[in-house]
């Protein structure tokens, strides 16, 4: 892929996080924070790939510290999130009328 | 075969993996919908990995499975154990290994070029790919020198009044300018094969020292704008790599991730009247007493009430409406304020609470407790959807907020808070409002005229102790 396709993409990726994220109710921000840290960690794909390499016995260690990094946070933050989403919980009244 | 993968099915392995991220953040967009986001978020974060996994020469796999089962087991216990008032420190910590995780890897990739592909002919490494690297790595490693401090702050383990170094600004703005010019001479240097050039580590010591330059200074009541901006740095980050390694998944992800950073720290800065300039540049909170009320605050008449006066006047009132702030947090009140709400729900009280977008130290950080508590969400409103509601208020129920509360905002133009937008609890025909004692001030270190207020009843106590009181009073 040359530079300016990449480029493409992120700019318009922006523009749908821009969207999306204002759609993100309010009551939910903390999640969102949760989450967007474990999709972060999407990282990891360049951790392994250090990792994977042979060549520089340096890079592959720093790499694999890498991925224990990402892992905590992919783990971790996906969980929490779940856990943390799993709280959230309407009246049970029937008809009751939906949240924000 | 070598990262920049000829075979198209990577490439849409990973175009998968990028729209279950923007699926996951797409649920949050409601509750009922959330956890099927959370479910897309994981099964991306799968493909990306096994993508990753099964189309790269690994050559050390069991050292790989250990390095995921340790960072994961870790990451797994923590997210079990940790209490929901420490939510805002634990994503403080986490931001911080994503920007450690980024400079391992740019620093991986400087060491490696060959292995991510961006190793051009002269056995140079590819200019483009300098500016990534070197930009991935400063943001990388602003985020954690950044966050450290922040968790640090939040955390108690370092006072959250701003830390003043003299000339900082100058000191701030010469180094972010310094490491731009670095940047730029290692893109155009003559000499830059694998861990060659000395430019690139000058850049990254100077983005570890400017992360903590950079929040030493800011106090604790802009810490939800902080860990808004870092999330946002971590994104950044993580787009700066999947620049580097052609990788769509992370270009995606980062783009999303550093927009719902932004965002966020844009509603903070919003619902607080600041400029993101002037929590950046810090220093809000430092002189607190000087403006406001000053000297003739200890004069003012005040009532103090009792737990038995409140319960008597709420258990009588129709609608009542709650507004929890740090203050709940830190007493870890929600429990208790949950069984008020449902002992005043058995008197027939409407019980309704509102949440300030500042409340707490991480946006969102009250509805979390509350839905910890049981609260349902349909209970719990925003700043715009029930500040016309206090006039019909009988009691409004003040539990651990201040600043977002105070009527300076809307009168005082002298105010360091005149213009944020708050809460019209003076318009209520009774207020309760617990703090731990008179002497307090809020964050923004302003008096509250709602203290002295004809209508206002001081209720000097532990919130939480408090609560517990009012609901002995509420049930005899």
């Amino acid at each position: 892929m040359d530079f300016v396709s990449i480029l493409s993409i992120f700019v318009l990726a922006c523009f749908v996080g821009y969207y999306v994220v204002w759609s993100v109710t309010p009551a939910l921000h903390t999640p969102l924070m949760a989450v967007t840290n474990a999709i972060s960690s999407v990282i990891v794909v360049g951790a392994l790939i250090a990792s994977a390499a042979a060549g520089s016995p340096l890079a592959k260690w720093l790499g694999l510290g890498a991925v224990v990094l990402a892992s905590v946070n992919i783990f971790g933050g996906f969980a929490v999130t779940e856990r943390m989403l799993a709280m959230y919980k309407k009246k049970d009244k029937p008809g009751a009328k939906g949240g924000k | 075969m070598e990262a920049h993968a000829v075979n198209p099915w990577v490439a849409v392995a990973y175009l998968v993996a990028g729209v279950c991220f923007i699926l996951a953040l797409r649920g949050l967009s409601s509750p009922a919908t959330s956890r099927a986001g959370n479910r897309y978020g994981m099964f991306g974060m799968a493909i990306a990995v096994v993508t990753t996994l099964i189309t790269h020469e690994i050559a050390s796999l069991p050292e790989i499975m250990g390095a995921i089962a340790i960072g994961g087991g870790i990451g797994f216990v923590i997210a079990r154990r940790i209490q929901m008032t420490a939510m805002p420190q634990l994503v403080a910590a986490f931001h911080s290994l994503v920007g450690l995780a980024a400079v391992l890897v740019a620093v991986a990739a400087f060491l490696n070029p060959d292995a991510f592909g961006i190793l051009g002919a002269d056995g140079n490494i590819l200019n483009v790919s300098r500016v990534e690297m070197a930009l991935g790595a400063a943001i990388g490693a602003i985020t954690f020198s950044g966050s450290v401090i922040a968790f640090a702050k939040l955390n108690g383990n370092m006072s959250g009044s701003p830390i003043l170094l003299p000339a900082r600004h100058v000191i701030n703005l010469g180094t972010l300018v310094l490491i731009l010019a670095l940047t730029a001479m290692f893109a155009v240097a003559a000499h830059a094969g694998p861990g060659e050039s000395p430019l690139f580590w000058a850049i990254v010591a100077l983005s570890f020292a400017i992360g903590f330059l950079l929040i030493i200074p800011i106090g604790g009541a802009d810490m939800p704008v902080v860990v808004s901006m870092l999330n946002s740095y971590s994104g950044w980050a993580a787009a700066a790599m999947g620049f580097t390694l052609h990788n769509t998944a992370m270009i995606v992800t980062g783009a999303l991730v550093g927009s719902s950073g932004a965002i966020l720290s844009y509603i903070m800065c919003k619902a607080m009247n600041r400029s993101f300039i002037s929590v950046i540049a810090g220093g809000f909170g430092a002189d607190a007493g000087s403006a406001g009320g000053g000297e003739a605050r200890e004069q003012r008449p005040w009532k103090r009430g009792s737990s038995e006066d409140a319960a008597f006047l709420m258990k009588e009132a129709e609608n009542v409406i709650i507004i929890p702030g740090y203050g709940m947090a830190v007493a870890q009140a929600q429990h208790a304020l949950r069984e008020m709400s449902d002992l005043l729900k058995e008197h027939g009280v409407n019980v309704k609470y509102a949440i300030h977008p500042v409340a707490g130290r991480m946006p969102g950080h009250m509805n979390v407790l509350l839905a910890e508590a049981s609260v349902p969400y349909d209970e719990v409103f925003e700043l715009e959807d029930i500040n016309s509601e206090f006039a019909q208020a009988d009691v409004a129920f003040i539990i651990g907020a201040n600043d977002v509360v105070n009527p300076a905002a809307r009168t005082d133009k002298t105010s360091p808070i005149y213009g944020m937008p708050v809460f019209d609890v003076d318009k209520a025909k009774t207020i309760f409002f617990i703090k731990r004692s008179m002497g307090g001030q809020g964050y923004a270190g302003v008096d509250n005229d709602v203290f002295y207020m004809d209508q206002t009843m001081m209720l000097l106590s532990d919130a939480k102790k408090m609560v517990e009181e009012i609901n002995k009073s509420l049930t005899d």
